[in-house]
């Protein structure tokens, strides 16, 4: 088994594993990238639990990443295993609503339900 | 190695020959963008893939020689 399939089936794993799981660099809280920042931002608004897995901690992490989803930057939003985008795509779904009728349509726990206007 | 805004433009062009291309340069450093892209290609996908799609034209300089590229993309009007 290449290295590759080896941390993409790890990555597999964490976002099955976990509801909501944000690749970011730095963690929850401590983000070290303003992009990363922001979407931590957004999910604490939504009052959403979730899985923060720091790139910076794990190279073969923050390559693989980008291969298993086919994006070339971190952050990265999955939610129940499907990959929801990167910072710009999360910040239009908050805005627009979308992110909480996601997250209440799968079934995710959290305390806002809407964007504040 | 920052990027001019026309070669962004020009990339993102060479895909999307019908696109409506809106670049700002964000910070005046030639590494951070915002660009918002319009295109009829977009039609039927999700956002990721249209931006994918973005990403794919930019032949693998997201991430590396372009270090920021905040992007919008859109279908135009019917």
């Amino acid at each position: 088994m290449s290295n590759q399939q080896a941390v993409h089936d790890h990555i597999r794993k964490l976002v099955s594993d976990n509801d909501v799981v944000l690749f970011m660099k730095g963690n929850k809280s401590m983000a070290q990238c303003g992009f990363s920042h922001q979407v931590d931002t957004i999910l604490q608004h939504l009052g959403v639990d979730y899985k923060d897995v720091n790139v910076l901690a794990d190279v073969a992490i923050r390559d693989g990443i980008k291969t298993f989803s086919n994006w070339p930057t971190i952050p990265q939003l999955y939610v129940k295993g499907e990959f929801q985008g990167g910072c710009d795509i999360v910040k239009e779904m908050f805005q627009s609503g979308e992110l909480a009728a996601l997250l209440t349509e799968k079934g995710v726990p959290h305390t806002k339900k809407t964007a504040v206007a | 190695m920052p990027m001019q805004p026309q070669e962004i433009e020009t990339l993102i062009r060479s895909k999307f020959p019908d696109a409506l291309i809106d670049i700002k340069d964000l910070a005046g450093d030639g590494d951070h963008y915002a660009a918002h892209v319009v295109s009829a290609a977009f039609k039927g996908k999700s956002r990721v893939q249209q931006h994918q799609m973005i990403y794919d034209a930019l032949g693998g300089r997201m991430g590396g020689a372009l270090h920021a590229l905040a992007l919008t993309t859109a279908v135009p009007p019917e």
